[in-house]
């Protein structure tokens, strides 16, 4: 099994109980692995939570922690998958000075063209919104960053993987 | 989230529902789980669940050890000897935090436990309250599950989560911490035993493919050999795991928590692998064709340098835990799942064999390492006494029928190397974690869960100084434990590795003793001390034959190695045995 590092989306279905996350983050502490990104939201199953979780690992290490999650009693399923096996994006919030929006024409190019969304204007300040790869919410901000940005914020990767993840299969059995 | 769709229970028992406070459904469900004895410590957290087992005490025995790291080893000595799960109590803050080391201790050995923690009033969790400490964060890398309790309606539900999940599959220490909220508040109390979690699944069915797969390179096998550990116990597979030796005649090695689960003289029974393990089985790790992994997890003690681990050899891995499969080793054929099972099924598809010539390859090794080592262990010629004599005595006097309870360090490898094993579940040492302190208050769990054995402690002077206010709990109850204190005046094994691996320099091992023995007579312990070879024998004699807890210091040679031994990063090949 390959000992390069590379990005794998890790995804953990999990009952959705308090202090899980610290019992995950903890596996990867432990091992002295940096997490890239990590986001949890309710998956496709009511009361099954979903975490996302980007790291750059090997495989071979990837494989033992998806065994390690597996192991925590809240855990119903993990998964680890590269980039070509996930359809993923993240999403970015800029909050910007409303006088530029007018003093400075480039910036209603820029949103046109990047497909940027304007949550909401008022005197002081609008705010755009932009879902994509990693690059296009890089270059948006490098090209907004020259107008000056109050606020910018980037969440973390979220992932649907290609194959099927067979959960409410899995939960099926255990009621029969 | 409503938890009843996401566990099984077994099926309502009792219409009705009784009032009671939370407190008094603690001890309730303790009393439905089967436990007999709990040990612990009390403070204000926790005050009103010991104010129930006040009412409740001819149906609960709670054990007041002398510090509750106390609590959680005699909890796990009580769990080892037993199979049972070990339960421990304390309160919040200090109580709880000093259980962590137990638990940590039950964690990586596999040991069922349930501890129940005290907790401050839930309006004031997060405020810095006294004695406030956040123990389900701090447990959490070292507990199989954990769990906060703040309403006294969730405590059956939890606590019944908690039995099995500590119990079942691969055993765990569980830790549930209760507001004392959720103490003095009432419920409707109704218990049902938990018999599965969705998300959980305890014991994966064997696979009959990879059974075939694997007897099918055993019987292919001109050189296979058995490495056991603690899963055979745990599993409850000794009866299989003998059959399947002695049918397909496989020379069979034992980690250190696997010892005992078939007999020291059985024929088969090569030895201890790992770092002061045997130097047959450690040699010829690198020559067998097939190794046969059942229920060990190739601890780094056991494998020392990977890269030249069996490399020769066709890896067949058995264990109920998928995450320990390709951890360390990789595995040619994975059978995961319970041992017990899993041997059954391949015990009527292995052909019969004797490999007569490759046993006597480890017969060989054998008389080299007794020239070289044994015989200077158990039949010294000099004139200090050895570690090895004194487990030789024991051997005679109990007929290798004790439980022998160890510490940690160099009387640790003594005894399991040396220890007749005649009967499973008899070599209750920290394995994993290496807790100094763990024998004394262990020895005491064991003695309270199986009083018609034969409980001997054997503990270096280093660890017997670590727990040694136990021996109030000793005297308190009158648990008649034999205790061994096997005295080199030093930290023996880290003393041994100054002189091997730092010129000899040996800072701070050196130990300055009390008067062991005026210490024990203080806490109204028979005791005695035996500096000369002619006095050991009677000695032991005594010791066993009292009715009563006893013990027995015996001053050893001060600097004695323990051979053999593989040193940090080596190969088990290069094994040393001298």
């Amino acid at each position: 099994m390959s000992e390069e590092k590379k990005s794998y989306t890790i995804s953990i279905y999990t009952e959705n109980n308090i202090g899980l996350l610290n019992r995950v983050s903890a596996i990867f502490q432990r091992r002295h692995i940096n997490i890239e990104s990590l986001t949890t939201s309710q998956s496709e199953i009511e009361g099954v939570n979903r975490f996302v979780i980007v790291v750059n690992i090997s495989e071979s290490q990837a494989k033992k922690i998806v065994g390690q999650f597996e192991k925590q009693i809240e855990v119903i399923k993990a998964y680890y998958h590269t980039e070509d096996e996930t359809i993923f994006t993240e999403s970015c919030m800029f909050k910007i000075k409303s006088e530029l929006l007018f003093e400075e024409p480039q910036i209603q190019n820029i949103i046109k063209e990047s497909n940027t969304r304007i949550v909401t204007v008022n005197k002081e300040f609008f705010v755009l919104e932009k879902s994509g790869r990693r690059h296009e919410i890089e270059a948006l901000r490098r090209d907004l960053n020259v107008f000056g940005i109050m606020q910018f914020v980037r969440s973390g990767r979220i992932a649907v993987t290609k194959d099927e993840m067979k959960i409410t299969e899995m939960l099926a059995a255990f009621n029969n | 989230m409503d938890d009843t769709q996401t566990i099984k229970q077994h099926k309502k028992v009792a219409a009705t529902t009784e009032r009671i406070t939370g407190s008094e459904a603690v001890i309730r469900c303790l009393i439905e789980e089967g436990v007999d004895v709990l040990y612990g410590y009390p403070g204000g957290a926790i005050m009103p669940v010991y104010d129930e087992i006040y009412k409740y005490q001819g149906k609960i025995h709670h054990v007041l050890t002398r510090h509750e790291q106390g609590a959680a080893h005699a909890a796990q000595g009580y769990a080892r000897i037993s199979g049972k799960v070990g339960v421990a109590m304390a309160t919040s803050g200090p109580g709880a935090t000093n259980l962590i080391t137990g638990i940590a201790d039950a964690q990586i050995d596999s040991t069922p436990l349930v501890c129940i923690t005290g907790q401050v009033f839930s309006h004031l969790l997060g405020s810095d309250a006294f004695q406030e400490t956040d123990i389900v964060g701090i447990s959490t890398p070292v507990t199989k599950w954990n769990c906060q309790i703040t309403k006294a309606s969730e405590i059956p539900e939890i606590l019944a989560k908690a039995f099995y999940i500590a119990k079942s599959g691969r055993p765990g220490p569980v830790l549930i911490d209760i507001t004392k909220d959720a103490q003095v508040s009432e419920l409707d109390f109704q218990y049902k035993k938990c018999t599965g979690i969705r998300s959980y699944n305890a014991v994966p069915k064997t696979k009959p493919e990879a059974v075939t797969a694997a007897a099918n390179l055993i019987n292919s096998a001109k050189k296979p050999m058995i490495v056991w550990g603690q899963g055979v116990i745990l599993g409850e597979a000794e009866n299989e795991l003998k059959a399947v030796m002695e049918k397909a005649g496989i020379p069979a090695a034992w980690t250190i928590l696997g010892a005992s689960a078939i007999s020291t003289s059985h024929p088969l029974n090569i030895g201890m692998v790992g770092m002061h393990g045997n130097y047959a089985p450690n040699k010829l790790t690198n020559e067998c064709d097939v190794l046969i992994a059942i229920g060990m997890r190739f601890d780094d003690r056991v494998t020392g340098n990977l890269a030249t681990y069996a490399k020769q050899a066709k890896i067949v891995h058995f264990d109920i835990d998928p995450a320990e499969i390709d951890k360390n080793v990789k595995t040619d054929i994975a059978v995961i799942g319970d041992a017990k099972d899993s041997l059954a099924q391949l015990l009527p598809l292995l052909n019969e064999n004797k490999h007569e010539a490759w046993l006597q390859e480890f017969k060989d090794l054998y008389q080299v390492e007794f020239e070289q080592v044994i015989k200077h262990d158990i039949h010294p010629e000099k004139e200090g006494l050895t570690m090895g004599e004194v487990l030789k005595q024991i051997n005679i006097e109990t007929e290798g029928k004790a439980a022998i309870v160890s510490d940690v360090g160099q009387h640790q490898m003594i005894a399991c190397r040396y220890a007749d094993f005649n009967v499973t579940k008899s070599n209750i040492t920290s394995g994993g974690l290496g807790t100094m302190g763990f024998a004394l208050p262990a020895a005491i769990g064991a003695k309270m869960a199986a009083p018609e054995r034969e409980v001997v402690a054997i503990i270096g002077d280093g660890g017997y100084q670590m727990n040694i206010q136990e021996l109030g709990t000793i005297f308190q109850q009158q648990v008649p434990v034999k205790i061994v204190v096997l005295n080199n005046e030093f930290l023996g094994m880290v003393r041994q590795w100054q002189q091997l691996f730092f010129d000899k320099r040996y800072a701070s091992t050196e130990m300055v003793n009390p008067d062991f023995v005026t210490i024990a007579k203080g806490y109204h312990i028979e005791a005695k001390k035996v500096v000369k070879r002619e006095e050991l024998a009677d000695a032991v004699k005594e010791m066993i034959a009292s009715k009563n807890s006893y013990f027995l210091e015996v001053c050893v040679e001060k600097e004695d190695n323990v051979f053999p031994m593989i040193p940090t990063g080596a190969s088990v090949s290069d094994v040393r045995l001298s």
